[in-house]
Parts: C-alpha cells; sequence; structure tokens
C-alpha cells in the first residue's frame, strides 16, 4: 500500500514537470510569436509606388527609369480624384451658408487623408517634412487610410450606462448628390491603380538612416548606438570585472573587509537599474563632467556599473571551479601567483568567463533603463566613432519604448517598432548563442 | 631519543658539475591552527639518494615533504618553528625567494596533475617561466625531460596533443617530466603511485630507480614495498613525531624501535 502511495507521488510530481515545461514552452510561444510575426512586417511587406519613389529620391536606389513609368501610370490613375476635388470646390463656392459651413471641415478632413494616403496635393506648396510629400509607403496602412476616408467615426454618448459606442458613418451620405460622391467609390475601387503594391523584402530596415523621425523606417543609427553602448561596457566592464574576480578569489584574505565587499557587490547586483541610471547622470555627468551632456561614454559607463556585479561573480565561480591540482602544478614549478593566475588559472576558467560576458553583454544591450537618463535620445544621425565621447545616440532600447508611447504618431510607426523589437531580440538571441558555441569550443579544446 | 643520523654515503652527481642538494631539518615543527602537525623533527636527508618517508595517515608526512618546497604556504594560518634547510638557507627564513626554492625543489602530486594544454606546453611550463629559449632550446629540453622521464618513446610523435589524452600512468610520467624540466635538484614525490595500477606503478618505480644519483629524491608513500623497493633510507613518522630513521635494508629487517616493527608488520596503521 505504502509502496503504491509513493509511486502515485512520484509520478504525480512527473506530471506536474511536464506541465511546468509545457507552460514554460507556451508562454514563450505566445510571447515570441507576436514578436517574429509582427516584426518579420519590417522588412517583408507590399510596398506601394510611394515606397519605391521615396527610396529613388532619397537613397538613389531602383531601377528609375521603371519607378519614373509607374509614377506616370499612378499620376494617370490619380488624376480623376485631384478633378473631383476641384470640381467640388468651385461647387461649394455656390452653395448655401449652412450646407458650406456643414460640408467645409469634413472636406478639410478628406483633404487631410487624401494627403497621408497620396502625398502632397497638386498645386501646393511642397511639405518640408518627407511624411507630407509622400503618401503611405506600407499598403497595409494605405487600406487603413481607405477606410478613414470612406467612414467617418464618430461616438455615441446617449446611453449613459455604456462608455460610448463607435459609430461609422459612409461618408459617401455626408457628400451625397454633390460632385465629390463618386470620389469614395473610385477610391475603393481603385486603390491599386493608385499606389502599385508589391511584395517587398526591405532588408535595408536594418542599414537605412531613419528619415523624418523613424515614418518610414530605417534603423541603422540606433542598431549602432546599440552596438556602441554595448561595447564600451563591455570595454570597461571586463578588465574591472576580471581583475576583481581574480583579487576576491585568489588574492584576499577571508577577513571582514572582503565579506563586505562581497556582499556590496551582492547588493549591487539587485539595484533597479533606473537607479543606475540616475546615479550615471549625477556621477558621470553632472560630477564628472565626462560629458557636456548625455554621450554615448557616459551611457557606457552606466551600463558597466550595471553588469560589473555579474561579470565579477560569473567570473569568481568560474576560477573558483578551476581544480587546485592546476594551481598546485604551477605553483611547484616556481610560477609567481599572478603568473600562475595568467598562465593556468584564467585559461581554464575561460570558458565560464566568456559566458558571464555574454550573458551580461545581452543584458547591457537591452538595458532601457540606465541609457535614458545617460545616452539615449529619440532621433539622431548614426554616430562617428569619436562622437561618442560627446554625442548621445538613439538605441534600440530605448527608441522601442519611445516610439511605444512618446512617438506623435505612434499609429503610423508600429511597424518600425516591431521591426525593432525583432531586431533587438535577435541581437540577444545571436549573443547568447554565440555564447553557448564559444564555451562547447573552449571547454572541449580544455578536454582535448 | 629521537636519533638523527646523517648522511652516510653521498652519491656523487652524474652531471659533472656538483650541485648542493642537501637538505635537513633541524628541530623542526608545523602548525595548522593549533594542530601540531609536525612535532620537532630533526633530520638530514641524504643528498643525491632516495628517503622514503612512511607512516600511518595522518602522521604527518605529507605536510613535512610539502613544507620543503612552501606548498602549505597556500593553507592560512599555518606557522613553523626550528629550522628547515635548503642550500644552507632556511627555507621559511624572511629573505628566502619562495620563486626559486621552487624551481629547485620540483614536486609530483598524489594524482596526476598536467596542464589543459598540449604536452609540449606542459613540459615547456616551468622553463618559460624561468628563462627564454630558442624554439630549438626548448625543444631539446622537452626531449631531454621526456627521455628522463621515460615517456618519449610514447609520445614523440603526438606532442600537440592535449596531455589529458594520456593514461594515468603516463600521465605521471608527464608530470615527473614537467618537474624535470626545470631542472630541479631536489625532487619531492608525495604518494605518486596511489592513483596509479600495478603495471604503472612498477613504471614508476623503475623511473625512480633511474633518477637516483642524479637528484636527491624524497618520496611519501603508504605502500611500505613500495618503500622497501626503491629507497635508500626510510624515516617512521608517528602522530608528527619522527620515530626512527635509517637505512631501509636495515630498517625492514631490524628496526630498533617497537613501534616502528608493530607497524610494519600491520599491527595498526
Amino acid at each position: 500500500m505504502e509502496l503504491q502511495a509513493r509511486k502515485l507521488f512520484d509520478r504525480s510530481l512527473t506530471g506536474v514537470s511536464i506541465m511546468a515545461i509545457l507552460l514554460m514552452s507556451l508562454s514563450l510561444l505566445v510571447l515570441l510569436g507576436p514578436i517574429f510575426s509582427r516584426g518579420a512586417g519590417a522588412f517583408v511587406f507590399r510596398a506601394t509606388n510611394e515606397f519605391r519613389r521615396l527610396n529613388l529620391e532619397q537613397f538613389n536606389r531602383g531601377d528609375a527609369q521603371a519607378i519614373a513609368e509607374e509614377t506616370r501610370a499612378v499620376s494617370e490613375a490619380r488624376k480623376p480624384v485631384y478633378e473631383m476635388l476641384s470640381a467640388f470646390e468651385a461647387e461649394l463656392a455656390d452653395m448655401d451658408a449652412s450646407r458650406r459651413r456643414e460640408l467645409r471641415p469634413q472636406l478639410k478632413e478628406i483633404k487631410n487623408l487624401l494627403r497621408e494616403l497620396l502625398g502632397s496635393l497638386p498645386g501646393e506648396i511642397e511639405a518640408v517634412m518627407l511624411r507630407q510629400q509622400y503618401g503611405q509607403t506600407r499598403w497595409d496602412r494605405a487600406r487603413y487610410k481607405l477606410g478613414q476616408i470612406l467612414f467617418r467615426e464618430q461616438w455615441d454618448y446617449s446611453d449613459k450606462r455604456s462608455m460610448g459606442k463607435k459609430v461609422l458613418t459612409p461618408r459617401r451620405q455626408d457628400f451625397a448628390g454633390t460632385r465629390l460622391e463618386p470620389l469614395f467609390t473610385y477610391l475603393e475601387r481603385n486603390l491599386k491603380q493608385l499606389l502599385r503594391p508589391r511584395l517587398t523584402f526591405y532588408w535595408r530596415f536594418l542599414t537605412d538612416r531613419s528619415l523624418d523621425s523613424h515614418f518610414f523606417g530605417g534603423i541603422w543609427p540606433e542598431i549602432l548606438g546599440t552596438f556602441y553602448l554595448t561595447l564600451g561596457a563591455m570595454l570597461l566592464a571586463i578588465p574591472f570585472g576580471i581583475i576583481a574576480a581574480i583579487y576576491l578569489s585568489e588574492f584576499a584574505s577571508s577577513g571582514r573587509v572582503t565579506s563586505l565587499l562581497r556582499v556590496c557587490i551582492s547588493t549591487l547586483a539587485g539595484v533597479p537599474s533606473i537607479v543606475f541610471g540616475l546615479f550615471g547622470l549625477a556621477f558621470f555627468i553632472n560630477t564628472l563632467h565626462l560629458s557636456r551632456s548625455k554621450s554615448v561614454l557616459a551611457g557606457s559607463a552606466t551600463l558597466a556599473l550595471l553588469i560589473l556585479p555579474t561579470i565579477i561573480r560569473a567570473s569568481e565561480e568560474a576560477l573558483k571551479a578551476v581544480p587546485h591540482t592546476y594551481k598546485e602544478a604551477a605553483l611547484s614549478l616556481g610560477a609567481s601567483p599572478l603568473r600562475m593566475v595568467l598562465t593556468v588559472l584564467l585559461p581554464a576558467a575561460l570558458p565560464g568567463i566568456l559566458t558571464g560576458i555574454i550573458i551580461s553583454m545581452g543584458r547591457a544591450a537591452g538595458e532601457t533603463a540606465p541609457i535614458i537618463f545617460t545616452a539615449a535620445v529619440s532621433v539622431g544621425q548614426p554616430l562617428k566613432l569619436w562622437e561618442t565621447l560627446s554625442q548621445p545616440t538613439p538605441a534600440l532600447p530605448w527608441n522601442i519604448y519611445n516610439l511605444a508611447t512618446e512617438h506623435q504618431a505612434v499609429d503610423e510607426i508600429r511597424h518600425v517598432q516591431f521591426g525593432m523589437v525583432l531586431t533587438l531580440v535577435l541581437l540577444v538571441l545571436l549573443l547568447n548563442l554565440a555564447a553557448i558555441l564559444i564555451r562547447a569550443r573552449v571547454s572541449k579544446k580544455m578536454r582535448g | 631519543m629521537i636519533q638523527s643520523i646523517p648522511a652516510t654515503t653521498r652519491t656523487a652527481p652524474a652531471s659533472a658539475e656538483v650541485r648542493e642538494a642537501h637538505v635537513a631539518c633541524q628541530d623542526f615543527s608545523f602548525y595548522y591552527g593549533d594542530n601540531h602537525a609536525v612535532k620537532n623533527v630533526t633530520l638530514d636527508f641524504s643528498s643525491f639518494q632516495v628517503t622514503a618517508i612512511i607512516g600511518p595517515s595522518g602522521c604527518g608526512k605529507s605536510t613535512l615533504l610539502r613544507a620543503i618546497n612552501r606548498m602549505n604556504d597556500l593553507i592560512p594560518g599555518s606557522r613553523t618553528t626550528g629550522k628547515l634547510i635548503f642550500d644552507n638557507q632556511e627555507i621559511y627564513g624572511p629573505r628566502l625567494d619562495v620563486v626559486t626554492l621552487r624551481r629547485r625543489i620540483g614536486m609530483v602530486f598524489q594524482k596526476p596533475n598536467p596542464f589543459p594544454k598540449s604536452i609540449f606546453n606542459n613540459i615547456a611550463y616551468g622553463r618559460r617561466l624561468h628563462d627564454h629559449q630558442g624554439k630549438n632550446e626548448l625543444l631539446a629540453t622537452v626531449e631531454t625531460s621526456l627521455q628522463r622521464a621515460g615517456l618519449w618513446e610514447e609520445v614523440k610523435d603526438r606532442l600537440e596533443d592535449n596531455a589529458l589524452s594520456l593514461s594515468g600512468g603516463q600521465q605521471q610520467r608527464l608530470c615527473i617530466a614537467r618537474a624535470l624540466a626545470v631542472d630541479p635538484e631536489v625532487l619531492l614525490m608525495d604518494e605518486p603511485t596511489s592513483a596509479l595500477d600495478p603495471r604503472a606503478t612498477a613504471r614508476i618505480e623503475d623511473l625512480i630507480a633511474e633518477l637516483r644519483g642524479r637528484y636527491t629524491i624524497i618520496i611519501v608513500t603508504h605502500n611500505m614495498q613500495q618503500a622497501a623497493r626503491v629507497s635508500d633510507h626510510t624515516a617512521f613518522l608517528y602522530e608528527g613525531e619522527l620515530i626512527e630513521y635509517g637505512v631501509t635494508a636495515r630498517m625492514f629487517t631490524k628496526p630498533r624501535e617497537k613501534r616502528t616493527e608493530d607497524y610494519m608488520t600491520g599491527r595498526f596503521g
């Protein structure tokens, strides 16, 4: 009986573990699914004629002749739209005052929407900002804009018990009987001819500079900024971290000061990252004046502080795990302690140290809070190497947050945001993969 | 009561230069904190001969051995009294350079402990610490050391292989070769065969016999037959005290002390 109960207990334990693993994989899938599927949308999408025109005019990219031909065809298709608009404007002038008051704001709205869909209207002054010069570059966004043109969105608050209901009214009704009425049917039927969507693989999303605050994608400054920040943090943290670990594991006497030091390191590892950010601002910028304002240098230094405990801990563990016999052998041959550390201990501990380094590299690449106060700006140019000493930079983690919350047209640039998320996730995954591979390779070399 | 017998016979070293490789204890004690591990030992090790230190577990024989090249320095809270002499210098004296001492007194450990490096780099390690030899010179040193350790024939075609790919017995001979490469005068061996099978053990014992006369060898062993086979002199330690020291042949046939006889006949230990 007791044996039966024990077997049952064992089996239920196995069941619980399997459930836990399944649940974890499921949540991972739920998390990664949208990141990959929506992130891929930044790279592969149906691009319109506006996209190809933008690439040609801004980056001098693409088959100029083919694009010019396409643009001519598109303009031809758009002509009726603009004709209807001007015809209606003429009609509007002859209308009676009350009808005019009713329709004029609606016309303004439609013209705005048309500008967003197709770019600036003919006869207008050339807009300064790129987003006003070009229409929708992505077919999915164009379809959404079309919906806004076709239907007027209203909120019905008559039912006091609910929060209000969204009511969509076809604008065709508003303009019934006018010369603008056919516009809506025309747009709906001919949107493809107006924009010519074509499936495009836009890998240059990664390497383009961002035009007009991310409206058109291009995240090279962010990638480069993340790279500089991470590299700087590693350059600062690795030497300090390894030296500290060597000191702690080999040379520090086991006294009160050493244990206090260890407690400090553990505490440092638990400090919220935003506090590191504030500290970086107060110390590196306001006290040490590393730079006049935010800079990559100050951000790297702050990130270095953040990952220092991880590197120290991982390296110390790796050094301690080296068999005592290696040390004895080296010392018995007349190696000084420092020589022993450099020639025997460090090489043998290398796999563990590398793992720690690469894991903290992933952390440094993905941290947002420490760079808000010390390094990150929303929009910027790709920096030259020497500019990192004094200039701030955009960076992937901060810009993801920025695009989601502070951008003036959050809805318009959602695809860029997801592209950044995917890029960052892939970057961190790649780093971790590299960690595993390097570790495997180095420890294989150690084992012979 | 404890008799010190000075080195009786001294074999001349095989090499042309005469080296002073004299190790001696004078009223030497070693403490781990409060634990008096080696008690007032006075003993003269015979130069260029093999001396075995035997005794039951925990009798302080390894501690005494590791005091000679100061490997006990790694243990916190240890201290010594009395004198330990090597080449007319006090080993625990304030002016002694540990690095030079360890270069002149090599050590082979209980478990084979080659570095996770190539065979060549293992042997060359010590040499590289002390001088900068050219590639060819270094290769000659490696070959000589491996030949002296009787390993050259087995590994000459695979010097770049990882040392950890060798068998246990080969690894231990590699460790001996590694110690020989820095050209020491004294070789300390801390139960060098306890982790090896009988064949590998026999090979190491043959090797010790070959090295005799060139190096002063001090070997700690659990195995009394081994002590009888390889050593010229034997010291018997019990609870940190030196009970008896003498020529091996005599010790094993006519021990003077009752405790030595009891230990050797297996009544305790």
